[in-house]
């Protein structure tokens, strides 16, 4: 296939399995450079995991996947990784400054000891995030949606071109859910990066995402917003019923929860 | 009391030991908090004191005893305790089957009593001047593998996830530090002893972690307090012939005092848009910063 060697990201007949059960069976998807895709599903659909096969981090158990025309492999600084919110301890000696800097530098070995460019960049990325107020604060202390801006400067710094993102507008209010989107979407729009966004909630990216890939179980779909996110489409791919209102430009998904919150109900067997 | 004691080559040799057991405690300690790692390190050094026993059943020497056990008990870790969730049940099951053993080793040999007790409590005003060079070999050893490993072993400790995405070898990490860290347990046994060996890997680290934010700077308080308490619980000892690790465990725990209550103040998390001095650490759970924009 030629588009492995030009797509930012490919996956063909592509099937995971952990702990030898399928988590997603024969997923072919193509994102071309600077599309915007918003992964939505129930929880253990597996959109973790995908976003691991990418990062080099999980292996496919059949089928093949390239990133920017490569085999995925950790430590590819093409990609930038916003990994789902986890706090940190209040008493952690590690200030938000050293986390977005670890983004560009902590993995090479021996002693930090950063000085001028280093350091002026790492100024720069929590500048343009809005977190220059606490860049010195520690981490653990931050509330969550401060955290989360770090994380995306930490994600931005190395000036990736695939940019994947693990829920990260998760437990935010909607003012820093706006925020954050805004910074990726900027990123996106301004740097022609790629974005894999896993969310629940598609509405604060309704505007911004090209497309949605819906993992349901061994099953998954995808397409534009408008074409995916309906009753037919869910209810065909949940095998129960869905019903998809459209509220002055939100989607309201009723019958089945597409997040990480409540369970939806197990998939039935994969139709032939 | 009496200072003619001062020109003893046992004093000598007690506060070199001292100063090379501090730096690399000091050092390694962040570490062990950063991580998690408290009951790792009390297992580490019972499990020392199985070695030692076993050492001296077979006429060798306890601190080789120790050391050797602590290094294979690392290991036994590192190949148990592969996941997180199961890294405590791991240590859990080589300690206690450790300490099963030193039970043994003890009964076995019965005049053992006096060397048991300073396995137990610390022999830093008995070491001899071998000891002191074998010492601060395993410290230079010791203190350049951790330099090499130093900032994506911080990565990997603080943010697992990013770093293994980032090709951090995080197992391989995990792997050397255990070592590294059953070095430093080594080490601290021979000044505190094995019961007391958290109140240089994890005491000073802790209260240093309190009074900054400021990794490199937390790490160079934690050796200066790791530093303060062994060379003050040697003098103290040698003043008072109390036992160092008394001294030692309770400047160490002292300081930590000290460090939680004035910590909040130096550890100020940020600098607010009205420019006054804000005198909490405490960030209110719910965000604040909409105001901000």
């Amino acid at each position: 296939m030629s588009v492995g060697q030009t797509a930012a990201v490919t996956l063909e007949h592509a099937t995971v399995q952990v702990g030898g059960r399928p988590i997603w069976t024969d997923l072919s998807f193509t994102m071309a450079p600077g599309e915007f895709v918003a992964i939505m599903g129930p929880n253990g659909a597996g959109k973790t995991t995908l976003l691991r096969v990418l990062l080099g981090l999980q292996r496919l158990h059949t089928g093949t996947a390239w990133v920017a025309g490569q085999p995925p492999r950790p430590g590819n600084p093409a990609i930038g990784y916003v990994p789902q919110h986890r706090g940190f301890d209040p008493d952690l000696a590690v200030r938000a400054r050293d986390l977005v800097a670890w983004g560009l530098d902590g993995h090479r070995w021996g002693i930090a000891l950063r000085r001028g460019a280093t350091a002026h960049r790492v100024d720069e990325m929590l500048d343009l995030v809005g977190a220059g107020a606490y860049a010195d604060a520690p981490v653990g202390q931050l509330s969550g949606g401060e955290q989360q801006r770090v994380r995306v400067a930490q994600a931005l710094i190395g000036n990736p071109d695939l940019l994947l993102c693990d829920e990260p507008l998760h437990s935010l209010d909607l003012h820093y859910q706006q925020r954050i989107v805004e910074l990726i979407a900027d990123w996106n729009r301004r740097r022609g990066a790629t974005v894999l966004f896993v969310t629940h909630d598609i509405n604060p990216v309704l505007t911004e995402v090209n497309r949605v890939l819906l993992l349901a179980g061994a099953r998954w779909t995808a397409g534009r917003p408008a074409e995916v996110l309906t009753s037919e489409t869910l209810t065909r791919l949940y095998g129960t019923p869905v019903d998809v209102l459209q509220h002055r430009g939100r989607v309201v998904i009723l019958g089945a929860d597409l997040g990480s919150h409540a369970a939806l109900p197990d998939y039935a067997p994969v139709p032939e | 009391m009496n200072t003619d004691l001062w020109q003893y080559p046992f004093v000598h040799q007690a506060l070199m030991a001292g100063v090379i057991t501090a730096i690399m405690t000091g050092v390694v300690g962040p570490f062990v908090t950063m991580r998690n790692m408290g009951f790792a390190v009390h297992g580490l050094a019972e499990v020392g004191f199985t070695g030692a026993a076993g050492a001296v059943l077979v006429d060798a020497s306890p601190e080789i005893g120790v050391l050797v056990a602590a290094l294979v008990t690392a290991l036994a870790i590192g190949v148990l305790g592969v996941r997180l969730r199961e890294r405590d049940i791991a240590i859990g099951a080589v300690l206690a089957f450790g300490l099963g053993l030193g039970v043994l080793f003890l009964t076995l040999y019965t005049r053992y009593a006096t060397e048991a007790f300073s396995i137990l409590f610390g022999t830093i005003l008995a070491v001899s001047l071998d000891d002191v060079i074998r010492s601060a070999v395993v410290a230079v050893v010791a203190l350049s593998a951790l330099a090499v490993i130093y900032r994506p072993l911080r990565f990997a400790s603080v943010d697992p996830e990013v770093a293994a995405a980032r090709g951090v070898p995080i197992g391989l990490l995990s792997a050397v530090f255990l070592v590294i860290l059953a070095l430093a347990v080594t080490e601290a046994v021979e000044v505190v002893g094995v019961l007391l060996i958290v109140t240089l890997l994890i005491t000073p680290a802790g209260a240093a972690q309190r009074l900054t934010a400021n990794p490199a700077v937390a790490t160079l308080l934690s050796v200066v307090i790791c530093l303060v308490v062994t060379l003050g619980g040697i003098t103290a000892a040698i003043y008072t012939s109390w036992p160092v690790s008394f001294f030692v465990a309770t400047f160490s725990f002292a300081i930590y005092l000290g460090a939680r209550l004035v910590g909040p103040r130096l550890r100020a998390p940020r600098a607010l848009p009205a420019s006054a001095p804000t005198l909490s650490a405490r960030v209110p759970d719910h965000d604040t910063g909409a105001h901000r924009h």
